[in-house]
C-alpha cells in the first residue's frame, strides 16, 4: 500500500512534466497544424545554454531564465525559417522538416556539449517521497497551464491567436496579422517546451534525454486530442500515473511499450483522443 | 508532395503487336544482371568496400519497404528501425539456439518475424493517420530496444547477442566477407523483385489510390484499411530481412544499432532519393552508407574532436531532410527523371533542326 502511494505521488511530477510538454504540442498544433516533432531538441537546446549559463555564473536561476528566452527565440526563428515557406504543403512535409531539425539539433548539442551526461542541478530538495522539488514542478506546470488557458480564452491576443488559427483567411480581412500570430504561437510554445525541459532533464543532460519524455508527452497530447490544452494536462497526469504503476509493478523497460499500448488502446477506441471531437470528414 | 508540371508525353503507338514478356520474368533478368554486377564489383574492390556494397544491401531492402510504406502509401513510420531489430533478433537467437537450421531458414524466419510485427503494427495503424501515426511508431522505435534490458538473460541485456554463423562451405576459394556479400545481395535482389512485382502491380495502384484520396479509393472499392496493413506488412517484412541480414554481416544484434535515429536516418534515405522510387531507395541506401564514411574520412583529414566526428552523421542527414523538403522535394530520382526529360526534349529539338 505505501509502494502504491510512493508511485501515485511520484507519478503525479513526471506526469506534470509530460503535460507541459504535450501542452507546447498542443499550442503549435492548433495555430499551425504542424506537429513539432522538434519541440524536444529546442527545450534540449535551451536546457543546455541553462547548464552552461549555470555553471559560468553560479546561479542557477539566471540559467533558468536564459534558456526560457533561448528557446522563446529558437521556436520563433524556426517557426519563420522553416515552418512558413511550407504552409501550403502537405503534413508530410512539415513532419519531416521537424524530424529533420530535431536531429540537426540533437547533433549539434553533442557536438558542442559532447554525447557523455552532464550532471544538471535540481531547482530544490529532491529527496524525500514528494519532495520540495516535485512540489515545484507541479506547482510550476498548473500555473502555465492556467497561464496559457488564461491568454487564449480572455486576452485580446488569445483571441487573435485562436482566430488566426482556425479562420486565417476571415481573420486577416478583419485585421489580424495571421502570420505574426502563428509566430507567436510557435515562441509561446517553445518557452513552454524549455521550461519542460528543464524541470525533465535533472540528474543528467545528454543528447538523448528527452527522447522518451517527448513520446509520453506526445501520448498524452493525443489522449487529450492534441486540440484541447487541458485534456493534454489532464492526459499528462493521468499517464504519469498511470506510467509510474507499470514503472514500479513491470519494471522501468516497460514504460515507453505501455505508452505505446495505451496510444493504440485509445486511439482505435477514440481516434480524434479522449477528449477532442470527431472531425466531420466531407467527400 | 509537389505538382508536376510537365505534361506526358504523347507517344504514337505502332501497330506492330510485340508480345511483351510477363513482368516477373522481366524483374527476374534485371535482378540476376544486378546480382552479376554485384559479383563483379566485389571481386575488383577491397575488403573493406565489399562490406561497404554489403551494408548498401541491407539498407536498401530496409529504405524499399519505407518506400513503399511513406512514399507509395503515405503512411509515415518513424519505427521502422524496431522491424530491423526484429529481424536481428531472430537471426541472433535462431544460430545460437538452433544452430542445425540454416542460414536460409533463419533469414525467412526473421521476414516473418518483422512482418508479423508490421502486421500488429499496422491494424493499430490503419485507423492512425499523419502526425498520430508519426508519434505512435516513434513510441515503437524508442520503447522496443528497451526490452532487451528486461529480459537480460535472453536477449543479452545492453551489450546484445554475438554469434558466428558458417554460411560458406569449407574449401570454397571465396574471402568470408565476400561471400557475405553476395548473399546478401542474393536475399535483397529476391525480396526487391517481389516488392518491385506488387509496386508494378494491382496492390501498388491501390496503395496510391489510398495515399492520394481515401474516400476515393474506398467509394472504387478499395478496402482502405487492409490495404494500409498489407503496405505495413509487406514493408515490414523487408525491414525484418534487412535486421536479419545486418545480424548475419556482422555477427551482432545489440540495442545500441537500433536506436531511433536509426529510423531517422532510414526516413532521411527514402525523402533524399525520393519519396515514391524504388530507385530513390538505392540512392538512398548508397547516400546512408557514404554520408557516414566520407563524415569519417573528412573528420580524420580536419582532426576534428570525437564529439564533432560522432555527431556529424547525423546533422548531415537533419540537413538532407529540411533542405531537401524546402527545395528538391522530389528527391534525387526526381532530379534524374528532369535531366531525362531534358535530354530527350533537347534531342528531339535537334533531330527536327536537322529536318529542316
Amino acid at each position: 500500500m505505501q509502494d502504491f502511494f510512493d508511485l501515485t505521488l511520484g507519478g503525479i511530477s513526471a506526469g506534470a512534466v509530460y503535460a507541459a510538454l504535450g501542452l507546447a504540442l498542443v499550442i503549435i498544433y492548433r495555430a499551425t497544424r504542424v506537429v513539432n516533432f522538434a519541440q524536444p531538441a529546442l527545450a534540449l537546446i535551451s536546457t543546455y545554454f541553462a547548464y552552461s549559463v549555470t555553471k559560468a555564473t553560479g546561479s542557477y536561476w539566471l540559467g533558468f531564465a536564459v534558456a526560457v528566452v533561448a528557446g522563446t527565440v529558437l521556436g520563433v526563428v524556426t517557426e519563420r525559417l522553416l515552418i512558413r515557406p511550407l504552409r501550403h504543403r502537405s503534413e508530410l512535409s512539415s513532419i519531416i522538416v521537424t524530424l529533420g531539425l530535431l536531429l540537426v539539433l540533437q547533433a549539434v548539442a553533442g557536438m558542442i556539449w559532447s554525447n557523455e551526461p552532464l550532471a544538471f542541478p535540481y531547482a530544490f530538495d529532491f529527496r524525500g517521497r514528494f519532495s520540495a522539488n516535485d512540489l515545484f514542478v507541479v506547482l510550476v506546470v498548473v500555473a502555465i497551464a492556467a497561464l496559457v488557458l488564461v491568454v487564449f480564452k480572455y486576452t485580446p491576443l488569445g483571441l487573435r491567436m485562436r482566430a488566426a488559427a482556425f479562420a486565417p483567411e476571415v481573420a486577416r480581412t478583419l485585421g489580424v496579422r495571421v502570420g505574426l500570430m502563428l509566430t507567436a504561437g510557435w515562441g509561446l510554445a517553445a518557452a513552454v517546451g524549455s521550461l519542460a525541459g528543464l524541470l525533465a532533464t535533472p540528474p543528467f543532460l545528454f543528447p538523448n534525454v528527452l527522447d522518451g519524455v517527448f513520446v509520453y508527452a506526445l501520448t498524452a497530447a493525443v489522449l487529450g486530442g492534441l486540440d484541447n490544452p487541458l485534456g493534454t494536462i489532464a492526459g499528462g497526469f493521468v499517464l504519469g500515473v498511470g506510467l509510474s504503476y507499470v514503472s514500479g509493478y513491470f519494471g522501468p523497460e516497460m514504460v515507453t511499450i505501455a505508452a505505446l499500448a495505451i496510444l493504440v488502446i485509445v486511439l482505435t477506441l477514440r481516434p480524434s483522443g479522449l477528449f477532442g471531437r470527431a472531425k466531420v470528414r466531407r467527400v | 508532395m509537389s505538382v508536376r508540371t510537365e505534361l506526358p508525353e504523347t507517344r504514337v503507338e505502332t501497330p506492330k503487336r510485340r508480345r511483351t514478356p510477363p513482368p516477373l520474368l522481366v524483374h527476374a533478368l534485371a535482378a540476376l544482371g544486378a546480382l552479376a554486377v554485384i559479383v563483379l564489383l566485389t571481386l575488383v574492390t577491397d575488403e573493406f568496400t565489399n562490406l561497404r556494397i554489403a551494408t548498401i544491401g541491407y539498407y536498401l531492402i530496409a529504405v524499399a519497404g519505407l518506400t513503399l510504406l511513406t512514399g507509395l502509401t503515405g503512411q509515415v513510420s518513424l519505427g521502422h528501425g524496431a522491424f530491423m531489430f526484429i529481424g536481428a533478433y531472430t537471426v541472433a537467437l535462431l544460430v545460437r539456439r538452433v544452430p542445425t537450421f540454416p542460414l536460409w531458414a533463419d533469414l525467412l524466419l526473421a521476414s516473418a518475424a518483422g512482418g508479423l510485427a508490421g502486421l500488429l503494427a499496422g491494424a493499430a495503424a490503419a485507423r492512425l493517420r499523419g502526425p498520430y501515426l508519426a508519434g505512435a511508431t516513434l513510441a515503437l522505435a524508442v520503447g522496443l530496444p528497451a526490452l532487451t534490458r528486461k529480459f537480460p538473460d535472453f536477449l543479452g541485456g545492453s551489450n546484445g547477442l554475438s554469434f558466428t554463423v558458417h554460411s560458406r562451405r569449407a574449401g570454397a576459394g571465396v574471402p568470408e566477407l565476400r561471400w557475405q556479400t553476395w548473399i546478401v545481395w542474393l536475399s535483397v535482389l529476391l525480396a526487391l523483385v517481389l516488392v518491385v512485382n506488387i509496386v508494378r502491380g494491382r496492390l501498388g495502384r491501390n496503395f496510391r489510390a489510398v495515399r492520394d484520396d481515401e474516400v476515393a479509393a474506398a467509394l472504387s472499392g478499395i478496402a482502405v484499411g487492409r490495404t494500409k496493413i498489407l503496405a505495413f506488412l509487406v514493408s515490414a517484412v523487408c525491414g525484418g530481412l534487412a535486421g536479419g541480414l545486418q545480424a548475419f554481416l556482422l555477427g551482432t544484434a545489440a540495442p545500441g544499432s537500433f536506436t531511433p535515429a536509426l529510423s531517422l536516418s532510414l526516413l532521411a534515405a527514402v525523402v533524399l532519393g525520393g519519396l515514391g522510387s524504388l530507385w530513390g531507395a538505392l540512392w538512398g541506401a548508397v547516400a546512408l552508407v557514404y554520408f557516414q564514411a566520407w563524415s569519417e574520412d573528412l573528420a580524420d583529414a580536419l582532426h576534428l574532436n570525437t564529439d564533432v566526428a560522432n555527431n556529424l552523421p547525423l546533422a548531415v542527414y537533419g540537413v538532407i531532410l529540411i533542405v531537401v523538403v524546402l527545395a528538391f522535394p522530389r528527391g534525387i530520382q526526381g532530379g534524374f527523371h528532369r535531366l531525362g526529360v531534358l535530354l530527350r526534349r533537347s534531342a528531339k529539338q535537334k533531330e527536327n533542326h536537322e529536318k529542316h
